[in-house]
């Protein structure tokens, strides 16, 4: 075996190929789900998928308990986990330009703003439309909506956030001093906030297709609402998973106060979620 | 001629005149923009020659100089700020050379202002629609009918006995000379693009926006360009062709072929057509009449969609031959047809079609390639829908 | 900086490969990843090139004589699908799980299982792509662009095209991931950032932009995702969205791509000179400059391909002064080769020959590209062959010039054995000439008004087309040559020695030919 003086390099991947064809199904179900066929093919794809990643870490766990991982093996995982990050940075900038642009060119263009065929636009294809944010379109398409405010759930939500930013923190000093068990706490606290969040989320989607006719259809602002909220929810549910695969592992004391990379991966994650909603927040809902 | 030796006399000419050029380099154009434009065209055409000619210099010299079988040592030298220096400026300054009188024609190209003309072109899978804002004359403009039909798979025509072949319009845009001419673009489904190049006019239309664009044409006589943006399986086949008309002709042109007053307040989009075949839209047409009719409304305004034998194209455009929709209810036929069916390339024919062809079109679907609905609709049926 | 341990350590007996086909399937081995990516770009370049003899067949003459425009337009989007990520990606990822560990010294990529699966992703990707040709409705024809509205009227197809995207997207994303770390991490001691080899450095910035850029590729067609199923409308006006804001986010992507496509070629061409002029590089630093350049600049250049969408003025002109600066950085790079030739003892054996076509036909890319620059001249040229020709020049005896340039050059060390000298040879000077004849004449018809990405077209292009597909089945077939000289070298043939070459230079050359299967896993002494 090596030890930890030399770069660990598996002899072995199984998991990769199980994971190719788990996602190869997965999109190809996928794909004829929209084009109105059957749920069978993705699920078998998404549950083989999730059983690929849970042996795939099993694995990779094993191997750092049994102290196969150098520093340099966990240098390599930090670089690669903040890569990804960066990567997870430029996919929701696909979507805050799309609100950017939406918002300082297309709408006023067609509200007769701008050089060029601004004013013809406006007066020749959508006589009548007044540019203001938020607004479903020179169509209304949709029909009458409602904004969705932010100082009520939005706040809230932010205010979860943020503190689940201190708490994971705190945890983190905690495995620091490698305190398990306070570690193990704060972790909780954490998912625990993160789950109410997405609560919460979910309970405001409920609101505004119920009550506020705001849907995913409703011109280009339940366009971009729905894209950057949904994607976001989405990346706080996997943090919190996340955290609480860390927070489990902790209480099986699989850190210390040098070797947390896992721990830190996660945090990491979890901060970028909540900047991602800082965005949000004051891009979406405030301004 | 065979392709080869009609290949073969091409290098001839080529070689041997000036006339060829026109074969292998930009028209110069009969616009002051596309002028300059040519004018720049061929000034960076120039300065790219002479910067390969220098590099690829410099580099052949040195192959045939430094080869190790002509005895050649290898130097040691890898390094020198000043050279380094020396050689990002120089290209600098080029291109600030070539970004000045490049900038000067883009600030004219864009200026629409004081146009004595507006025309609004509208695209569409696969023709265009001209609307001339200022005396409400409006038409569609489609590839002509005998080149469409040659260019069919395996039509077996031969193509190189066509005039102008894919260039050629049932009916062209007819411009002034003299006058500055605007265009609005858009479109009514995909982006298209349309493109004279001997006006140096090329813009995009994109559905939902109008973009400007302007041309002053100095010569009389007919150019022709093409959509230049892929829109859909049609798209080489949409040309456009122009006439450019001295003014007073012009002026007579639009005399003869502006609609009527009265009927061009009520309606612009569809006035021509639709005016005309008014009063036949009233009458209770036979099935033969519309059947007659429908055949060539199909073939014109459908089949390349639906193809010609009505069986369409599996997957992207849907049979007519068996359809539930012609073979089903008016209602929903119609409105297939009518509104047309929102994201997809079926657009509403409301615009195109007057009230008897739209009808005749229809009946036609319901008993043709081997569809026996049986029954017809009646062009008033569309009428009230207006 | 690195932390690996002088001292050589036993790996019980896992210094060879696997017994059996699933070597291949499980490797974490740098090496044979490489060898899976680089045969995978092989076939696909014959899938991509097959698709581009069928544009090219039907091209040979006016008139529709054999496909049906709207399979035309599938081929035309495929090709370029198929060329663009199923083989010069891979290709280059390829060369650098090969290269990039030796020639910093370390003994593998940072993440050898990741590094697996990067790979194992792209045939499956592909199989979801390609798929869709045999399905109801063909292929995706809206062009490699996938232009909003278009391409969301395409049939059932159209779900499946987003997917592979966004399935070879996860494959890039991981693969740079593990190029970045491999550089930064696992270098051998002394080996400092100024003293690695130009590819590596290449690909180090080629890495970041396909990090920075592919996943802005996922969300824009994401977004077309959900505007065809879920009633979305980011790129449609009735509900306040903007067709061209498609384009926009597309060629954030898409421009910072072709540079992708283009800088590990520098650095190829940059190892090859050397070695063959038998001189150092020169200008080692202002190389690592300039592509550090290009590659900030490829970030906000992307609207020259949206010059006729009708943007405001100022961006017009801004976005042709960006686009113009990128000459300069290139031009350094340029110059730099040929400072290196300049004094040389030169011979021209295959690699070389490679990489002076390169050098040679991608500047007449690099120049007509700067002429689409132009913007007023752009509007002329655009959506016309002679973007199509511009294009080609660089990405052929561009991209594909560099890999072919990389392989003759590495293949010794791969394999132990010298390739045919004779047949490399003629291998380049039958592709050169054919390439030319292929696409040279595409900058005549499209000055001439040929707009492209049509089946079909008027009588006055017909003489230039004819040349053109007479040059393409004439360098689709010499690629069989290709073939011939790689498949012949791998079985056998004059042994290697270490160094393979009298001039060669780098870490690469230290280790026996063929490279054991593990290099490095005491890391060398770096002078
Ligand atoms: C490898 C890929 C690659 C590379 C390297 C380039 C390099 C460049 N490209 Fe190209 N380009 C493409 C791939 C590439 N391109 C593709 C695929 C498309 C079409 C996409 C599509 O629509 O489908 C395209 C389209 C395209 C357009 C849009 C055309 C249109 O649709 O209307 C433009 C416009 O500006 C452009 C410009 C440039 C420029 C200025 C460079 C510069 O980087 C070139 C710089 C190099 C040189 C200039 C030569 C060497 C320099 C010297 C010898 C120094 C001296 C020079 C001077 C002082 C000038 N390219
Ligand atoms: C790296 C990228 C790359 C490469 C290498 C190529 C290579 C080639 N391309 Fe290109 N091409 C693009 C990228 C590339 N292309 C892009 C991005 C577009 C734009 C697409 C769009 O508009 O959306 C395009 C578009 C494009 C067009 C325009 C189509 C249109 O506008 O309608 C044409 C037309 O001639 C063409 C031709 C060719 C040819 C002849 C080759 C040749 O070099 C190919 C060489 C051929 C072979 C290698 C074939 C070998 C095959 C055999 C020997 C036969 C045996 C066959 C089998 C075993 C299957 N390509
Ligand atoms: C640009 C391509 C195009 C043209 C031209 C076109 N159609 Fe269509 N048509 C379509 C498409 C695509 C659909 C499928 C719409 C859908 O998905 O429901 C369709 C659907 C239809 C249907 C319903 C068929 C069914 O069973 O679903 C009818 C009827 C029809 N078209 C009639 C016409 C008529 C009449 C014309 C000419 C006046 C015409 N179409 C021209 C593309 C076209
Ligand atoms: Cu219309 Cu292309
Ligand atoms: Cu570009």
């Amino acid at each position: 075996m090596s030890s930890a003086n030399s770069y660990y390099i598996p002899h072995e991947a199984k998991w990769p190929i199980v994971g190719s064809i788990s996602l190869f199904l997965f999109f190809m179900g996928f794909a004829s789900v929209l084009n109105g066929g059957g749920w069978v093919i993705m699920a078998i794809g998404a549950a083989l998928l999730v059983y690929m990643m849970v042996r795939w870490f099993g694995d990779v766990i094993k191997e750092s308990e049994s102290g196969m991982y150098s520093e340099q093996v966990d240098v390599s995982f930090r670089m690669s986990m903040m890569w990804f990050i960066f990567s997870e940075v430029m996919f929701f900038g696909a979507f805050f330009g799309a609100l950017f642009y939406a918002r300082v060119f297309s709408g006023p263009w067609l509200s007769g703003f701008g050089e060029g065929g601004a004013a013809a636009t406006n007066a020749v294809l959508w006589s009548g439309f007044d540019y203001m944010w938020p607004h479903n379109g020179p169509a209304e398409l949709g029909g009458d909506y409602q904004v969705m405010g932010w100082f009520g759930l939005p706040l809230i939500n932010t205010a979860i956030l943020l503190l689940s930013g201190v708490t994971v923190t705190i945890a983190h000093h905690a495995i620091k001093d490698n305190d398990h068990s306070k570690m193990v706490r704060w972790l909780l606290a954490t998912c625990g906030l993160g789950f109410l969040f997405v609560f919460l989320q979910a309970f405001e989607y409920y609101e505004a297709y119920a009550h506020l006719n705001l849907k995913m259809t409703t011109g280009i602002y339940g366009s971009t609402f729905f894209m950057l909220t949904g994607f976001h929810g989405f990346h706080v549910t996997m943090g919190a998973i996340i955290l609480l695969i860390v927070m489990l592992r902790g209480t099986k004391k699989h850190f210390s106060s040098t070797n947390h990379f896992a721990f830190e991966a996660a945090a990491w994650y979890w901060h970028f979620v909540d900047v991602v909603w800082l965005g949000l927040f004051i891009f979406v809902y405030i301004l | 001629m065979s392709i080869g030796s009609r290949w073969l006399v091409a290098l001839a000419v080529l070689v041997s005149s000036q006339q060829a050029l026109a074969d292998i380099n930009m028209p110069v154009g009969v616009t002051p923009i596309s002028k300059e434009v040519y004018g720049l065209h061929m000034m960076i055409f120039w300065i790219c020659c002479a910067i390969g000619a220098a590099v690829f210099g410099v580099m052949f010299y040195s192959m045939f100089k430094h080869r190790k079988s002509k005895g050649a040592k290898a130097a040691d030298f890898h390094e020198s700020t000043t050279v380094e220096i020396i050689w990002t400026a120089v290209p600098l300054f080029i291109l600030i050379a070539m970004a000045i009188p490049a900038a000067k024609t883009l600030i004219a190209m864009e200026d629409t202002s004081d146009a004595e003309v507006t025309i609004k072109v509208t695209g569409y899978q696969w023709k265009w629609h001209y609307e001339y804002l200022d005396s409400g004359i409006s038409f569609f403009s489609s590839l002509h009918p005998e080149h469409n039909a040659a260019r069919q798979v395996g039509s077996g025509a031969d193509v190189s006995q066509f005039e102008n072949y894919l260039k050629e319009v049932d009916r062209e845009l007819v411009l002034p000379v003299g006058k500055k001419v605007r265009f609005l673009h858009t479109s009514a489904d995909v982006i298209h693009s349309w493109w004279v190049p001997a006006l140096a006019v090329k813009k995009d239309a994109i559905p939902g926006f109008i973009n400007e664009n302007w041309a002053l044409i100095e010569e009389p006589g007919v150019y022709r360009g093409k959509c230049t943006e892929l829109c859909g399986r049609d798209h080489g086949f949409m040309p456009v062709v122009v006439r450019a008309l001295p003014e007073d002709e012009y002026l007579a042109w639009v005399e003869e072929n502006a609609p009527a007053p009265a009927i061009t307040e009520a309606d612009t989009a569809a006035s021509q057509q639709v005016a005309a075949a008014d009063e036949d839209a009233d009458r209770e047409w036979a099935m033969d009449e519309l059947m007659a009719k429908g055949e060539g409304v199909y073939n014109t305004y459908c089949s390349s969609c639906h193809q010609a034998n009505g069986e369409g194209l599996a997957g992207a455009f849907p049979a007519i031959a068996g359809s539930a929709i012609a073979n089903g209810p008016h209602d929903a036929h119609i409105s297939t047809v009518y509104v047309g069916v929102a994201g997809t390339a079926m657009a509403s024919f409301a615009a195109q079609l007057s009230d008897v062809d739209m009808a005749a079109v229809l009946t036609y679907q319901r008993n043709a390639f081997g569809n026996t609905v049986g029954d017809t609709i009646q062009p008033s049926a569309i009428k009230a829908l207006r | 900086m690195s932390a690996a341990s002088a001292e050589h350590h036993d790996h019980d007996d896992h210094h060879g490969p696997a017994p059996g086909w699933t070597r291949w399937l499980y490797t974490t081995n740098h090496k044979d990843i490489g060898t899976l990516y680089l045969l995978f770009s092989l076939v696909m370049f014959f899938i991509g090139g097959g698709m581009a003899l069928i544009i090219r067949a039907e091209l040979f003459q006016p008139g529709l004589q054999m496909v049906d425009p709207l399979f035309f337009n599938s081929m035309t989007t495929m090709h370029a699908l198929v060329m663009i990520f199923g083989v010069v990606m891979p290709a280059f990822v390829g060369l650098a799980n090969w290269m990039i560990p030796m020639m910093i010294g370390g003994p593998d990529m940072a993440l050898p299982r990741l590094n697996n699966w990067s790979f194992w992703i792209m045939p499956f990707a592909f199989l979801l792509l390609l798929s869709t040709l045999f399905m109801e409705g063909g292929g995706p024809a809206g062009g490699w662009t996938l232009y909003a509205p278009l391409s969301l009227q395409g049939g059932d197809s159209f779900a499946f095209v987003i997917f592979s995207i966004h399935f070879m997207g996860i494959s890039s994303v991981m693969g740079s991931i593990n190029i970045v770390a491999t550089i930064f991490n696992m270098r051998a001691p002394g080996m400092s950032l100024m003293k690695m080899p130009l590819f590596v450095w290449t690909w180090l910035i080629t890495a970041f932009l396909l990090i920075a850029v592919i996943p802005v590729l996922a969300g824009a067609v994401t977004m077309l995702l959900t505007d065809r199923y879920f009633g979305t409308s980011f790129f449609s006006a009735a509900g306040g969205g903007d067709p061209v804001m498609y384009q926009h986010i597309f060629w954030f992507f898409g421009h910072p791509e072709v540079y992708i496509l283009i800088l590990p070629a520098f650095g190829i061409i940059s190892s090859i000179i050397p070695t063959f002029a038998r001189k150092p590089l020169f200008g080692y630093a202002s190389m690592v400059y300039a592509t550090a350049s290009i590659a900030f600049l490829s970030f906000i250049v992307w609207a020259h391909h949206m010059f006729t969408v009708g943007m405001p003025l100022a961006g017009e002109m801004f976005f042709m002064f960006a686009t113009m600066m990128i000459s300069v950085p290139t031009g350094v790079k340029v110059f730099n080769w040929i400072a290196t030739m300049w004094r040389g003892s030169m011979t021209l054996e295959t690699p070389m020959l490679f990489a002076v076509g390169f050098l040679v036909m991608f500047t007449i890319g690099g120049l007509s590209g700067l002429m689409l620059a132009i913007t007023p001249a752009d509007i002329q040229y655009h959506d016309t062959y002679f973007v199509v020709a511009h294009f080609h020049y660089v990405l052929v005896p561009g991209a594909i010039y560099s890999i072919m340039a990389a392989t003759y050059y590495w293949m010794p060390k791969w394999t132990g054995n010298m390739y045919d000298e004779k047949w490399g040879k003629i291998h380049f000077w039958v592709s050169t000439i054919f390439l030319n004849v292929l696409f040279f004449p595409m900058h005549f018809v499209g000055l001439a008004g040929m707009p492209r990405r049509i089946p079909d077209y008027s009588m006055q292009f017909a003489d230039w087309n004819a040349v053109a597909s007479i040059g393409a089945f004439g360098f689709g077939f010499s690629q069989l040559i290709f073939v011939y000289v790689v498949l012949k070298c791998m079985r056998g043939g004059e042994k290697a020695t270490d160094e393979v070459w009298e001039g060669a230079d780098g870490l690469e050359w230290t280790v026996p030919s063929p490279a054991p299967y593990h290099t490095f896993e005491t890391p060398p002494a770096i002078r």
